[in-house]
């Protein structure tokens, strides 16, 4: 039992990854750069959720108003950090986001203080099926990242808006001959992106309530690297690769003896994946065709 | 008044000049073809004209619009669009997709509906072939594609660069068979061609580019029986 246990705790978290790290990978293939501010946005998102929570005591209007802003933000960002930057080289527009990432963690340090807050989103208690128990907010969490990331497929292949996604991270010149506005298929994927981080904040919130302006940092280096491990640019890897990294750190934690090593680990598997297949489980490996 | 005109367009990459202020026109109807040895500028002058490059001096008008410093999206959805150099087909997509993106600025569901119907009648293999990944078609049915694609936008003016490169002499005969059945049905077309026996032969004007400049001008038959382009891009 503690066994599936363990495996659904770590299939929730690696679905919260899983939310993250669709945000990378998505902006990585559509505007073909590394948003290291992509962390920072489930912070922001968290703070949103506390704000409302204090305000009007609700959690669900929390997330809703942590989706608004993050959307907002992400877009706001996109347009005065990275849009001027459109065309110069990937080095400065890496720098330009780590900027970003480090303004976002400052100025709500300078709002919020450095005392973490606790954000109690509400105690949903256990679910009890025989001899298993497992507590209700992973369920909720693989619930709802369940259906976002089905959402989120059928969107990609299905409508027009999708279809261009895809036409734009292949070849951003083929798809402006289509008359597609590549500048607005950026800004939608940036608004999806952070929604999603919206929500793994509140995922994040739910498991653990404790919130600082660091909230986002460390799991936006671990979605990044499921993002990479899946394959980054592939949305289907970044699934995976976040609900890898999800079980592997989940069942790392029940080992005591390689339990302090969890992170460690979770690179570890990133440089192996690596060695063995350069371009991730899930990720293209380009046929020059002629 | 033309539907395209260029004049005195120049673009740079860098400090280079590759574009030396280039003029020409193309009018309702018409084949124009621009012949020119690799590194001449037609692609450049392609490019430029639909806004994927930046031109740096002179002016392109197109149906009346001022065209110049406008973004590529918009210029497609005024009535031009380009089968771009090395086809550049959505790989990832499947065939009917591909045809799906070229009908980007289409609104009318029924119209995209026929068209692709129309294209699969047109081009037998890539209907037989409609939910394969597009990556997965050889050069030729890749072209064929490529092409399809480009008229589900219903464009005024088709700019082909370079269809015929790497294409079985048999395919290079069918693509220009298929420019000229494009200008039957109405669109007026600019090619860039290193193939300049056939495309002069199919075409109503004429061009010849050296580096970055227009160097000569006449009918397609004017330059095929003229001395230097005979010399130069007619083996002899």
């Amino acid at each position: 039992m503690e066994i599936i246990e363990t495996l659904i705790n770590g299939l929730s978290v690696g679905s919260t990854y899983a939310m993250i790290a669709l945000g990378y990978t998505m902006v990585y293939g559509i505007a073909k750069m590394l948003n290291f501010a992509h962390g920072d946005i489930i912070m922001v998102g968290g703070y949103m959720i506390y704000l409302t929570m204090v305000a009007t005591g609700n959690a669900l209007l929390g997330l809703l108003a942590a989706i608004v802003f993050c959307v907002v933000l992400g877009i706001s960002i996109e347009k005065i950090a990275y849009r001027p930057l459109r065309g110069a080289s990937p080095l400065a527009v890496l720098i330009t986001a780590i900027g970003v990432s480090y303004l976002l963690q400052s100025v709500a340090q300078m709002i919020f203080g450095t005392a973490p807050k606790m954000v109690n989103i509400a105690n949903l208690g256990n679910l009890q099926m025989g001899s298993l128990k497992v507590p209700y907010y992973t369920v909720v969490t693989l619930g709802c990242s369940f259906v976002l990331m089905v959402g989120l497929t059928v969107f990609v292949k299905y409508t027009k808006t999708g279809r261009a996604m895809i036409a734009v991270s292949e070849d951003r010149g083929a798809a402006q001959l289509m008359g597609i506005h590549v500048n607005r298929i950026i800004m939608i994927t940036f608004a999806i992106g952070s929604a999603l981080a919206a929500f793994a904040g509140f995922f994040m919130l739910m498991k653990s309530p404790s919130l600082s302006n660091t909230l986002g940092a460390m799991p936006g280096i671990k979605a990044f690297t499921a993002a990479v491990i899946g394959g980054i640019g592939s949305i289907p890897g970044a699934m995976t690769g976040g609900l890898l990294i999800g079980v592997v750190e989940a069942i790392s934690f029940k080992i005591p003896i390689i339990a302090p090593y969890t992170d460690a680990i979770e690179f570890l598997i990133l440089i192996i994946i690596l060695l063995v297949r350069p371009s991730g489980i899930l990720g293209k490996v380009r046929r020059e065709k002629v | 008044m033309a539907l395209l005109e260029v004049k005195n367009l120049e673009v740079f990459y860098g400090v280079i000049r590759a574009l030396k202020g280039v003029s020409f026109e193309v009018n309702q109807g018409e084949i124009v073809t621009l012949i020119g040895a690799n590194g001449a500028g037609k692609t450049t002058t392609m490019q430029s004209i639909i806004g994927l490059i930046p031109s740096s001096c002179g002016s392109v008008f197109f149906d009346g619009h001022d065209i110049t410093k406008m973004q590529c999206h918009k210029i497609v959805h005024l009535g031009m669009t380009q089968v771009p150099e090395g086809r550049r087909i959505f790989q990832e997509l499947t065939v009917y997709e591909n045809l799906l993106m070229g009908a980007f600025s289409q609104k009318d569901k029924n119209l995209i509906k026929a068209d692709i119907e129309n294209i699969y009648e047109r081009f037998p293999r890539l209907g037989e072939r409609r939910n394969q990944i597009a990556g997965t078609l050889s050069g030729g049915e890749q072209q064929m594609l490529a092409m399809g694609r480009a008229i589900m936008s219903h464009p005024k003016l088709l700019l082909l660069d370079e269809p015929s490169m790497g294409l079985s002499p048999l395919l290079v005969d069918q693509v220009f068979e298929i420019i000229q059945q494009f200008r039957n049905d109405g669109t007026t077309v600019l090619l860039v061609e290193q193939n300049a026996g056939k495309s002069l032969a199919i075409s109503d004007r004429a061009y010849v580019l050296e580096l970055g400049e227009i160097v000569l001008s006449g009918t397609g038959k004017e330059l095929i029986s003229s001395d230097s382009v005979k010399k130069a891009y007619l083996g002899g």
